[in-house]
């Protein structure tokens, strides 16, 4: 099971929970099986499309997937994914 | 001074429009959008006018119904309000007819367009009852964040790429701050910020305070309108970063348009970057509103490498609703840009301000911008905090004895048959 790190706008689905754990092969069965243990998370990171939403950026380890295979980059049960809001900075 | 009003009341999500109230928040929980200052623009209408706003002082604060604080404002109090020269030398050089620099390079009390942002940032964050803040910082915001918080007594907390220009460290360090130099580049100094924020009860200015922050930029838009005597410039040229300032300028135009301080006259709003981190200039000129995020920005300009701008998608439609451009330049151009600008109008800028220079150039140069009609550079940033971009490429020193034979002979004399020679060629 990989580690994901749940942003502070998405822990009332999480129960509070900051790090929560999830199976799959990839983002795109993580984010799944995400969200059946909490339910309503997918729609939040995901559009329509099941593709991550513009405001979002998920990374795999330190690397942003927009770098990999986006929603299909592959997963690793000891990787650690961090869900992290894209407005902020500058 | 009269007693403020406030006249934002909600924190408004810009991309579905829900609200939120106004506290240390700054994304949307639903679609993660960012949060804005929504405010009462027929209450401010009525509230305000162009001889209310000249009977205050010279400072950003004298629009402040438009900024997102609730009380009078007592930090950063005399920041604002710098020069709008018109730079006529330079005008000439780059063959347009009318042109103006909107010169934060002596914005108080840091020398940056970020003492605006940081202004406000701090305000609101005293309100909402922190004690400590904090920022991800290029190094301008930095030395803001530093300097304010230590006048208004906040502890502080600055994360910064470990590898920035000297003078942006020391511009930190100087004033008792924590600087937390990040291996890393600034993305990364931001996911931390990201990550980090909330957990310790910190007001992080471009983080949980974001909404309140972005909203400083729009003063120098204010004060541009102001000092032309009431109306909106032509064109105007912004560097980008995040791209927030650019959105930002556009929203001020808006604004007093809204409230009827200007008329609504046609503008057009450019954004420039370097080439070696333009993730928004790139997209725009490909015609796209999705930025593809720069993994490794490469280039001298560190204030402006930011590689996945949050602001980007909304400073392309800026720049798409009012016909401006997006432009960028390679880092020989942006010391050509800063050599320039100190030439040709007498103000020294850091590397942000010669990428403006460039940029502007390029796009007088390829017709973007017509050279009969008027334009204003807003240059964000003063040229002592990255002396490193420009070491050793402004020629050198020429020393001689206190005597008055080596100067006549070593300089009066040479530089007489210097000036003999070209006036002989020409």
């Amino acid at each position: 099971m990989a580690t994901v790190r749940i942003p502070t706008p998405l822990r009332k689905l999480t129960n509070e929970l900051e790090v929560v754990e999830a199976g799959g092969n990839t983002i795109a069965e993580i984010l799944a099986s995400l969200d059946q243990a909490f339910p309503g998370l997918k729609e939040r990171i995901c559009d329509d499309e099941g593709n991550v939403r513009r405001f979002v950026n998920v990374f795999v380890n330190d690397e942003d997937i927009r770098f990999l295979d986006e929603k299909n980059t592959p997963v690793k049960p000891t990787d650690e994914i961090s869900i992290v809001p894209a407005i902020a900075g500058g | 001074m009269d007693k403020p009003t406030p006249f934002f009341s909600n924190l408004k999500c810009r991309e579905c429009g829900r609200l939120y109230p106004k506290q240390a928040i700054h994304v949307c929980d639903f679609d993660f959008g960012p949060l804005e200052a929504a405010y009462d623009y027929d209450a401010i209408k009525a509230a305000v006018s162009r001889d209310i706003f000249r009977s205050r002082k010279r400072r950003m604060w004298r629009y402040r119904e438009l900024l997102p604080i609730d009380g009078e404002p007592t930090i950063g109090a005399q920041c604002g309000f710098t020069p709008l020269v018109k730079a006529d030398r330079l005008a000439e050089k780059l063959g347009i007819k009318t042109l103006y620099i909107k010169n934060d390079t002596v914005n108080y009390p840091t020398l940056s367009f970020k003492d605006r942002v940081v202004s406000v940032a701090l305000n609101r964050a005293v309100e909402l009852g922190f004690t400590t803040v904090a920022c991800a910082s290029t190094g301008n915001l930095a030395n803001s964040v530093a300097a304010n918080a230590a006048a208004a007594g906040l502890k502080s907390y600055v994360l910064i790429p470990a590898d920035l220009e000297q003078g942006k460290v020391l511009g930190s360090l100087v004033y008792g701050t924590n600087v937390i130099g990040i291996h890393g580049a600034y993305d990364q100094v931001n996911r931390l910020c990201s990550e980090i924020a909330g957990k310790y009860g910190w007001g992080f200015v471009n983080v949980n305070l974001r909404p309140y922050y972005a909203e400083g930029s729009k003063t120098m838009g204010f004060e541009i309108c102001d000092q032309l005597d009431w109306r909106i410039p032509r064109h105007t040229v912004v560097p980008m970063a995040s791209g927030s300032l650019l959105t930002k300028i556009k929203k001020s135009y808006d604004e007093f348009v809204k409230i009827g301080i200007v008329e609504k006259t046609p503008f057009s709003i450019y954004g420039a970057q370097a080439t070696g981190c333009a993730p928004i200039s790139h997209a725009m000129k490909k015609g796209t509103d999705i930025v593809k995020p720069v993994s490794k920005p490469e280039t001298i300009v560190k204030s402006l490498a930011i590689g996945t701008p949050a602001d980007g998608y909304y400073a392309i439609h800026a720049m798409r609703e009012t016909g401006g451009q997006a432009e960028d330049c390679t880092d020989e151009e942006v010391v050509e840009g800063i050599k320039m600008l100190a030439e040709y109008s007498g103000i020294f800028s850091e590397t942000a301000g010669g990428v403006t220079v460039a940029c502007a150039r390029k796009l007088i140069e390829s017709g973007k911008i017509p050279r009969d009609e008027e334009v204003v550079l807003c240059i964000t940033g003063h040229g002592l905090k990255t002396q490193e971009a420009v070491t050793g490429k402004c020629g050198a020193l020429r020393e001689i004895k206190p005597s008055l034979r080596e100067f006549e002979e070593q300089i009066y004399a040479k530089d007489m048959a210097a000036l003999q020679s070209v006036n002989g060629d020409r």
